[in-house]
């Protein structure tokens, strides 16, 4: 697979440090668990699951994602992808990470046409966390 | 960086001493000359190197060397024997057999002659990778002309019990063709004992060139095949093209290293593979795939559970491996010879091919051990499938997004 450089340092830097990748998990009981919206997306047998947890604040009077951790098995790219995802979300709101579309992970990573779906899920996995995250919300 | 090659499977490097035997056959101050010129010294010359080749081979594998025909390669020896054997014999009858997990250079054949009209069984290997004797007895029927398996599988290295095999279709006069690609030059065959009528042969395999290979066809009974290639009636009248000297020459040097070579081959690769699984049997969750008792040690395939195996080649940067994920072949689609084994997809998904060779040392094994131990690992460390086995979760029992 010839991968962009892009590609290839993202998910280096990934995996030889996943703590400064975000790479991570919230899980019930943790301190803040109820601002956290989690998101699980893909198959195992599709080859990619992707889990993407963000931890939400209410900054005058919007919910901002301050901080975000992921897990993902996948193939190089989806890693890549999820990576970039969790550089572009942080410090945005629930609206403007709504917006995040996967043609700009594409661009960003220079993505083969063949693993454009990597960036699929990743748009994705921010929507679903999202929703799970309001849906916490409502609950309250 | 240093790269260690472990894919030997695929393609093995070209023996010096085959090399510069090839580039004295090509310039003006060379062998030149087209074997096929009867009327001077430069075709005759020529001819002459490419009979020694064809008795080389014919040494190794046990035959006579006029039932040696030269081809491009396995994939157009395939397309000969099988296309040319069910098409010569079709008023005999028009089912034809083979299995699940032969090379594509074998399935797409069986497809164009399903289009054509034949009928084809292809028969389903058990978990192992395993295809018997018995299961091809049960599917053949009157109307069988051509059972089609491969000696050694290309993903698994598992080995086909190619004689039985033999001994039945003889005895009910069905035509029966092996693809030996990955066999050739690594383990024994002797086709003055057994009763294979058509045996595809691919020279890159065995430390000679790419586009090179063979196909035997029996004289005794006699096999006839309608040629692919029609024109000036080379070799036989089944393939015409004139005689590629160099590449031919090549082939021929490679049998007669492999002939004298294999034993201390064998005994080298089963010293690697047995270092290599030292090193790598104690990870939690892998899976041998094509476990077999029968089996080639230079190929070993494992699964890493929850690992995605281009994801694991790419941190393997430093070793050339290939993998049976969907994600390294341009279809997205897992190995189908993987999941004929009943592999679950993700298994398929998560597969690495270990193949090794005449140059892998010891010190590359180790290495690639310890590289594959650490790197399974940090991908355990961020794969979210992991982190759910370890929390007790049946990931079966999920519904997938």
């Amino acid at each position: 697979m010839a991968y962009s450089q892009k590609v290839v340092d993202k998910f280096e830097e990934t995996l030889n440090n996943p703590e400064k990748a975000s790479v991570g998990r919230w899980k019930p009981g943790d301190e803040d668990f109820h601002r956290v919206g989690t998101g699980i997306v893909g198959a195992p047998a599709c080859g990619d699951v992707m889990k993407l947890q963000i931890k939400c604040q209410n900054i005058d009077g919007e919910n901002r994602i301050v901080d975000a951790r992921f897990k993902t098995y996948g193939c190089g790219s989806a890693i890549a992808s999820s990576g970039q995802l969790i550089d572009m979300l942080k410090g945005k709101t629930l609206e403007e990470a709504q917006a995040i579309s996967n043609q700009e992970i594409v661009d960003i990573l220079e993505l083969p046409s063949i693993k454009i779906h990597c960036s699929v899920l990743a748009e994705e996995a921010i929507h679903r966390a999202i929703d799970d995250f309001k849906s916490l919300r409502n609950n309250d | 960086m240093k790269q260690i090659y472990l894919d030997y499977a695929s393609t093995t490097p070209v023996e010096e001493g085959v090399v510069k035997k090839m580039t004295d056959f090509m310039s003006f101050d060379g062998n030149f000359g087209n074997p096929a010129s009867r009327s001077h010294s430069f075709g005759w010359k020529a001819d002459e190197a490419v009979e020694e080749a064809r008795n080389n081979l014919a040494t190794l594998i046990g035959c006579d060397p006029r039932e040696i025909i030269w081809t491009s390669g396995a994939t157009e020896s395939d397309n000969l024997a099988i296309k040319g054997a069910a098409r010569f014999y079709k008023n005999k009858g028009n089912h034809l057999v083979t299995s699940k997990i032969e090379h594509k250079a074998v399935l797409d054949p069986f497809r164009q002659l399903e289009e054509e009209g034949f009928e084809v069984t292809y028969l389903e290997p058990n978990s192992s990778g395993e295809i018997s004797v018995e299961q091809v007895a049960e599917a053949v029927t009157e109307k069988t002309i051509l059972v089609s398996l491969m000696h050694m599988n290309n993903e698994l290295g598992t080995i086909t019990d190619i004689d039985s095999i033999g001994e039945l279709t003889r005895s009910k006069g069905i035509i029966f063709h092996v693809d030996a690609a990955q066999s050739i030059g690594k383990i024994s065959i002797n086709m003055s004992s057994n009763k294979i009528d058509l045996l595809s042969i691919s020279a890159h395999k065995f430390y000679g060139p790419k586009g090179v290979g063979a196909l035997f066809v029996r004289r005794q009974p006699r096999v006839r095949l309608e040629p692919l290639f029609h024109g000036g009636g080379h070799e036989r009248g089944f393939r015409s093209g004139t005689l590629a000297t160099h590449q031919i020459v090549g082939l021929g040097e490679a049998a007669r290293i492999a002939h004298q070579q294999m034993d201390d081959d064998l005994r080298k690769l089963e010293n690697l593979r047995r270092i290599f699984w030292e090193e790598v049997k104690d990870i939690e969750e892998i899976y041998v795939n094509g476990d077999s008792k029968n089996k080639f040690p230079g190929i070993l395939n494992i699964s890493f559970n929850f690992v995605e195996g281009e994801s694991l080649i790419m941190a393997l940067k430093s070793i050339a491996v290939s993998s049976g994920s969907a994600c390294t072949s341009a279809s997205l689609e897992p190995s189908y010879v993987l999941r004929a084994l009943g592999r679950k997809d993700e298994l398929a998904h998560s597969s690495i091919r270990f193949s090794f060779g005449r140059y892998t040392t010891e010190q590359d094994v180790k290495e690639t051990a310890l590289l594959v131990k650490s790197s399974v690992e940090r991908l355990r460390e961020i794969s979210p499938l992991w982190e759910m086995y370890q929390d007790g979760v049946d990931l079966d029992k999920i519904e997938w997004a």
